[in-house]
């Protein structure tokens, strides 16, 4: 235990962060804040899903990939089929054409439940759809691409252009996915009303552990073998490959781990807001997702958590209170953290000096220009 | 005859003294007996919530419906409020973003408590703030004409259901054109593919007419290169079109540039006001035809009156589209079910909803329909080069169908 916990947490301060983020989470918050607004931090934590999955990808590997979104709405589609079926009985539905279909395919004429419809009425295929379905395509674009040693901005752009093809596609097949609307009006899981009071508390609750667990894995991950392989692809891709690595394969591998993750928080975002909608799966959501984690910190699982809350409670803030300015706002936010904390919020707090005399170093900083974008030629700082 | 005129306008007091002592008695209702289910309410003021896109990309279709919305409640504030109480607007930016509407419905119903909410413009925001509505009982009144196929307790719609915008506008071109073939053209999402489905089997079982294409294109799609040579060679009658926001400016300049003008070919479109004139340009759809309840042009007092004051608030250029109209009904009915209903109660505002009227609205008469959607009248409008309409038809109030047997 005490090995694993040395791999897990390189610094004690690390830990007590870790902790005490936990404790703010799973009690302070619950307490603090009425059900409502609990129920927002659960929404904007199920991107910290994506995010971590950044911190993997683009932070340690060096993969920059803006279709994050495409994932997270396979994971959400998956458990919106699994709701909408269930909220589709053929009582509730009586008075559609064919009663017993989703209302969305009778309203597109269709007639009978489409064929890969069908195994989305079992709960324990959802669940595994909802982690493979994800990670297989991930891994099948990843595996063709890395392959031919497409990387960098290629990749961001081909990950970009699916995030569109994803998004289109759904908006054109309304009979199949529900078109621009989305999966609506989803009411109960198993029979358990998740709308109810009760069921956003646990959602929330169980949305936690998931990320905690999440996170840890990626520490694991980033502080064993296979984090400091990922490093060296980043910084010296040909070197690794020389070494013998499987540079594709790893890529491919740490592509689709990313894009699992990212799955899960579009299940849990679907079980806390209630639809499913290709609004959050095309270009803009996925680009969000990049700039969740630029804020908090692309190197740091924990920053990223932190930089998903930040910006969706800015947002939320902003907006409530300058309903007509709010977007400058939280513009002027993203340039101020991408211009003055090119490592984001985490590699600011990192930089705290303990003791005074390190304050030169703090101001150093800003002084020399450190590059935004990972570069092949300037490692960035490890520590996390 | 001085004596006469003296007693009409002793009894124009009397009126009046009787006008202010029934709205007196209203102010004294306590707000404890106006307002059991925790709602904000308070002695002087009442709080509502309005709900539209102020950023992305609906904001430009959005920004009509909040203005008219404001612009109802500033005159029905200055008229006395309603049960003697201050209306007070909570403003939310669902910034084009459905979950967004989600939460800011939520926050408005659960933290601000609100009396009623104006809001949403697309069906894709509407479906998603719907299962909130119902869940935590609030009120939303709905202003844009949409697909119909929806009834809920918890929405009124100000706007046209399908049928009240498709079917009385075929009707008419069928029979002024004599038409027989038709081009349907719509955007690619669930309202043009209802409105065509209707459209298509009014044709062809009602009017005994073909349709020779139907075609729908992705949202935001701007070449119709292809769908303009297709009309070149089937030649339809009319051109049938439900093509919306930036699409809509491509789709009518490039059939200006491929010479398809209205001289020689007939259109009727049931997506263009006078809110997207602004964007195409009158000269590229002058002589084409709209099927709407509500034009600009309209020539009522009321309607004359409410371009008066529209303008006055919001400049001399703005202009008035169907929607924006509907908007501005949304605070009058509610206003009126408060009133009959002698509270704010949510189920109390439901149960009187039924029935109201409205003789003030700038369209003219409307009735509330026990399905939650207006009685309305269908216009034909014929754009002009200045980007208003010249109304050619008006049919008979039409019952509001939302589920319309033999259509779906």
């Amino acid at each position: 235990m005490p090995l694993l916990f040395r791999t897990l947490f390189k610094t004690r301060g690390e830990a007590l962060a870790f902790g005490g983020f936990l404790l703010l989470l799973l009690v302070v918050l619950p307490l603090a804040l009425p059900v409502f607004r609990l129920n927002l931090v659960g929404k904007y934590l199920t991107f910290g899903f994506v995010a971590i999955g950044l911190v993997l990808l683009w932070g340690r590997c060096g993969i920059l990939s803006l279709g994050q979104g495409v994932f997270f709405g396979l994971g959400g589609y998956c458990m919106a089929m699994f709701l909408k079926l269930e909220a589709s009985d053929p009582v509730t539905t009586a008075i559609q054409s064919t009663p017993g279909i989703p209302d969305f395919m009778d309203w597109n004429q269709i007639t009978k439940l489409p064929m890969y419809w069908e195994p989305f009425k079992s709960l324990p295929f959802t669940i595994f759809a909802i982690f493979v379905v994800p990670a297989v395509i991930a891994f099948i674009i990843g595996w063709a691409l890395f392959r031919r040693r497409v990387g960098g901005v290629y990749f961001a752009i081909i990950t970009q252009s699916i995030a569109l093809i994803f998004s289109l596609g759904i908006d054109g097949n309304q009979g199949y996915t529900g078109g621009r609307n989305g999966i609506t009006d989803l009411r109960t899981l198993c029979g358990w009303d998740i709308r109810s009071e009760n069921a956003q508390y646990i959602l929330y609750f169980l949305c936690v552990v998931l990320l905690f667990t999440v996170a840890l894995g990626a520490k694991y991950i980033i502080n064993t073998r296979l984090g400091r392989v990922l490093v060296a692809i980043r910084d010296r891709e040909d070197r690794v490959r020389f070494s013998g690595y499987d540079v594709a394969m790893i890529r491919a591998f740490i592509f689709a781990f990313a894009a699992m993750l990212s799955g899960i928080g579009g299940a849990l975002f679907v079980l806390q807001v209630g639809f499913m909608s290709p609004s959050i799966v095309g270009i803009i959501p996925s680009i969000e997702m990049v700039i969740f984690t630029a804020v908090g910190g692309r190197l740091s699982v924990l920053g990223a958590i932190l930089g998903c809350l930040i910006v969706n409670f800015g947002k939320t803030t902003f907006s409530e209170a300058y309903p007509d300015l709010w977007l400058y706002l939280m513009g002027g936010t993203f340039i101020a953290v991408v211009m003055f904390f090119p490592n984001g919020l985490a590699g600011l707090l990192e930089k705290i000096p303990t003791s005074k005399g390190k304050y030169a170093a703090l101001f150093a900083r800003f002084k020399k220009t450190t590059p935004v974008v990972t570069t092949k030629t300037t490692p960035i700082s490890d520590e996390n | 005859m001085k004596l006469k005129s003296l007693s009409h306008h002793f009894l124009k007091v009397a009126a009046l003294a009787l006008a202010t002592a029934t709205a007196t008695a209203q102010d004294k209702l306590p707000t404890a007996q106006v307002n059991t289910t925790g709602l904000a309410v308070t002695d002087d003021t009442v709080t509502v919530g309005q709900l539209h896109s102020a950023t992305g990309t609906m904001a430009i279709s959005e920004t009509g419906s909040i203005q008219a919305e404001q612009l109802a409640i500033d005159q029905i504030n200055a008229a006395g409020g309603v049960l003697g109480r201050q209306i007070k607007v909570i403003k939310e930016d669902g910034a084009s973003d459905w979950p967004t509407f989600a939460e800011k419905a939520k926050k408005l119903l659960v933290s601000d408590k609100v009396g009623t909410v104006f809001g949403c413009w697309t069906s894709a925001s509407r479906k998603a703030v719907l299962p909130v509505f119902e869940k935590e009982n609030g009120m939303l009144y709905y202003p844009t004409f949409y697909e119909g196929l929806e009834q809920s307790k918890n929405v009124i719609y100000t706007g046209q259901e399908a049928t009240q915008q498709i079917i009385a506008g075929l009707d008419w071109i069928a029979k002024e054109k004599k038409a027989k073939t038709f081009y349907l053209i719509g955007s690619d999402y669930i309202w043009p593919r209802t409105s065509m489905k209707i459209a298509r089997k009014h044709i062809e079982n009602v009017l005994k007419g073909t349709v020779v294409g139907e075609e729908f294109y992705a949202l935001g799609s701007t070449s119709f290169g292809s769908l303009i040579n297709k009309i070149k060679l089937k030649k339809p009658d009319v051109i049938y079109a439900a093509v919306v926001g930036g699409s809509n400016v491509s789709f009518y300049k490039q059939l200006a540039a491929a010479g398809i003008n209205a001289s020689k070919q007939t259109l009727l479109t049931i997506s263009v006001t006078e809110d997207e004139v602004l964007g195409i340009g009158g000269e590229n759809l002058a002589g084409f035809y709209s099927a709407m309840k509500y034009f600009q042009s309209l020539d009522n007092p009321n309607n004359v009156e409410f371009v008066k004051a529209f303008k006055a608030k919001y400049g001399k250029d703005s202009v008035i589209g169907d929607v924006t109209q509907a908007g501005y009904l949304g605070p009058w009915l509610w206003k009126a079910a408060v009133e009959k209903a002698k509270s704010f109660d949510i189920d109390k505002i439901v149960e009187a909803s039924p029935g109201l009227e409205l003789t003030t609205a700038p369209e003219g008469y409307v009735k509330l329909h026990p399905n939650h959607h207006l009685w309305s009248k269908l216009r034909i409008g014929q754009w002009q080069k200045d980007g208003q309409a010249k109304v050619l038809y008006e049919s008979e109030l039409i019952e509001p169908d939302p589920f319309p047997k033999g259509y779906q």
